[in-house]
């Protein structure tokens, strides 16, 4: 009997212990989990409560509580000297080239990434191996050689046009990537599916429509959402090739706010930092599953 | 309903030959199957048929049409893969729908073809599911039905019962029996399973590394096999061999292997004799007697591990080295290491050349 007790006793004892143990294990992973989120947060939330602020001391404390920062969204932007035009055209530039690239990068990857995945063509492999090296450069670099080429095209200096020409460099650069990553869906989908069309009746091209696109459906919401992202986020190539105000994009807009004069409204520059984050986050918080298959996606099974 | 010939056939992978000059011809509304272990050609064979690989060599002939050439939508085929393929982003009633909207079937039409084809395979209950919502065997049925529904001319089924669980093979097996003969398609069945090529087939095609082995009905590739593969690939439990000479003495002929004599009768030993010398001797597990005692012609041999199989039983015989599977009836009662004596059943017993592997009688 004593034995027994001796034994509950130390039963309790262990119990407790890794009751212990466990709470330590996940306060360990949420505290590492949430630090990297406190300055992200912070920021975000610090730029929320400037744009609500009538003025910034030092350029950091906020105080007071005004809307007039969102004034550029009813009105002219003016700074010091200069008078941007109202925001809405600008951001209708901005959507015009990120969905501009869209459009075309999902049109091309998605073929280019089926006939990587399925067609048995001379230099299959080199080309893959190259469409990876093709990442390691830098736009910047190539910035020069594009001008020239944008230039023959006659789409320099020519307003919508050059957004255009912007659009076509754009997607150039991001289609061997969206097409790799675009690959491994159409990888994951057996054979048999394909052959299974064929029987049934489809043409090649058919079957490619009908049976095989809808299926990687979420692989090309998931590069549309980057096409989108980085249409929406580019910023060095409108910078270099459009001087027109008229045609400027958000970023640009932001850096001439910061970069032109000494005078710097921080409270509207946060308000329209926030601006330009909205569809980025309305993306974001919708599509998280898709950006998570990318890489689910991606893996050759 | 179509004949289908396969005329010289050959489908090189670059080095890898994955089918050699096949020859074979399906008569209108017969069922075939091709048999042989994994990787012997015969999927390669029935895409081809199906126009999804294009034969390096030879030509393939519906009727006495050549369409080696012509895609698989052209051909008129339904098939049935091993992993049923069926779309996973369409229902039931899609699936089976798909290949006549594709035929432009006017929609009250093939509204009326799929609720006919779903009540012939009992899947009407289930036509607005996803294939994701389906068991195997219902899975199995949406993927004969897709096929079906378009009354092909050639029915290819690759490997269609692999999936399923052992009782329902047994089902299946019957019913899509029942279905060719009901709706007389040609009917080319791939399998790597003897027992449903046995059980279904009007003719088996038994291939092995690309080649053709033998193409006969189920009974004489049974008893008469064409070669050492065959023999050795249909029965369960395999054939037993055993290699050998055969030898005159005094106007008697032997079988002589390393560890026993076989008297033979004379004429049997007259035509083995006038062809070889080095032979090997196949003998069906049923086709062997067991004795408790020494009787005549007989081979002495020790127990060596019994298999009661419920309504069989294994007995493993052990001659010397080499070890015998014999099927008996459960009544004997033998203990392990015990002696018996073994009768081989003359008529039943088959030779093949040790060199060329072929069937000798």
């Amino acid at each position: 009997m004593a034995k027994a007790r001796l034994s509950r006793e130390e039963l309790r004892k262990r119990r407790i212990k890794a009751l212990v143990r466990t709470i330590v294990k996940y306060l360990v992973v949420i505290i590492v989990a949430i630090i990297p989120l406190i300055p992200i947060w912070s920021m975000v939330i610090w730029l929320i409560v400037q744009s609500f602020s009538e003025k910034v001391v030092l350029g950091i404390m906020p105080s007071g509580f005004t809307t007039s920062n969102w004034r550029f969204l009813w009105s002219p932007i003016r700074m010091g000297l200069k008078e941007y035009p109202n925001i809405w055209p600008i951001t209708l530039n901005t959507l015009f080239l990120a969905l501009g690239v869209t459009a075309l990068e999902v049109l091309i990857s998605s073929m280019a990434g089926y006939a990587l995945s399925r067609m048995q063509f001379r230099g299959r492999t080199t080309l893959m191996e190259f469409i990876i090296a093709l990442h390691a450069f830098p736009s910047v670099i190539l910035l020069i050689a594009l001008f020239i080429l944008l230039n023959k095209m006659g789409l320099y200096g020519k307003g919508y046009m050059t957004l255009v020409g912007i659009i076509i460099i754009k997607a150039g650069l991001e289609i061997p990537m969206a097409s790799w990553i675009i690959k491994g869906f159409f990888d994951a989908i057996p054979w048999d599916l394909e052959w299974a069309a064929l029987v049934d009746g489809c043409s090649r091209w058919k079957a490619w429509r009908t049976v095989i696109l809808p299926l990687v459906l979420p692989g090309i919401g998931a590069i549309s959402i980057f096409a989108f992202l980085s249409g929406w986020s580019e910023f060095l190539l409108v910078f270099t090739y459009v001087k027109d105000e008229a045609y400027f994009t958000l970023p640009v807009l932001l850096y001439y706010m910061i970069g032109e004069f000494k005078f710097i409204d921080w409270g509207m520059l946060a308000a329209i930092g926030l601006f330009y984050t909205i569809p980025t986050l309305i993306f974001f918080s919708t599509s998280q599953k898709l950006l998570l298959r990318i890489y689910v996606g991606g893996i050759k099974r | 309903m179509v004949k289908v010939t396969l005329d010289n056939v050959s489908k090189y992978f670059g080095k890898v030959k994955a089918v050699i000059d096949l020859n074979l011809e399906i008569k209108d509304g017969e069922f075939v199957s091709l048999l042989g272990p994994s990787g012997c050609g015969k999927t390669t064979t029935l895409l081809m048929v199906a126009g999804i690989y294009k034969p390096t060599k030879g030509r393939i002939l519906f009727d006495d049409v050549d369409v080696t050439d012509l895609p698989p939508k052209d051909r008129n085929i339904g098939m049935v893969f091993q992993s049923y393929a069926l779309y996973p982003h369409m229902t039931v009633y899609e699936n089976i729908a798909f290949p006549l909207k594709l035929k432009k079937v006017p929609k009250q039409e093939i509204d009326k073809k799929v609720k006919e084809i779903a009540r012939l395979l009992r899947i009407d209950n289930l036509l607005n599911r996803k294939p994701a919502q389906l068991s195997g065997g219902q899975q199995q049925r949406v993927a004969l039905g897709r096929a079906l529904v378009k009354e092909p001319d050639v029915l290819l089924l690759d490997e269609p019962l692999s999936n399923l669980d052992a009782k329902l093979r047994v089902l299946m097996r019957a019913e899509i029996k029942r279905l060719q003969k009901e709706l007389k398609i040609t009917t080319i069945y791939v399998t790597h399973d003897q027992v449903e090529a046995l059980s279904m087939s009007d003719r088996i095609a038994v291939m092995r590394a690309g080649r053709l082995q033998q193409y006969a009905d189920p009974d004489t590739l049974y008893n008469k096999p064409a070669n050492l593969f065959v023999a050795g690939f249909i029965g369960n439990p395999p054939m037993n061999f055993i290699e050998g000479e055969i030898v005159s003495k005094e106007n008697d002929y032997y079988f002589i292997s390393s560890s026993f004599e076989l008297k033979l009768s004379k004429e049997l030993g007259e035509t083995l004799s006038s062809k070889t010398t080095k032979v090997i001797l196949g003998i069906r597990p049923e086709n062997i007697r067991v004795y408790t005692e020494k009787v005549e012609n007989s081979i002495p041999a020790t127990v060596y591990v019994i298999e009661p199989l419920g309504r069989d039983l294994i007995i493993n015989a052990k001659v010397d080295d080499t070890i015998l599977k014999i099927l008996s009836t459960p009544g004997l009662k033998l203990e392990p290491m015990q002696k018996i004596y073994l009768v081989f059943d003359e008529n039943k017993i088959h030779f093949f050349d040790k060199i060329t592997e072929k069937a000798i009688i």
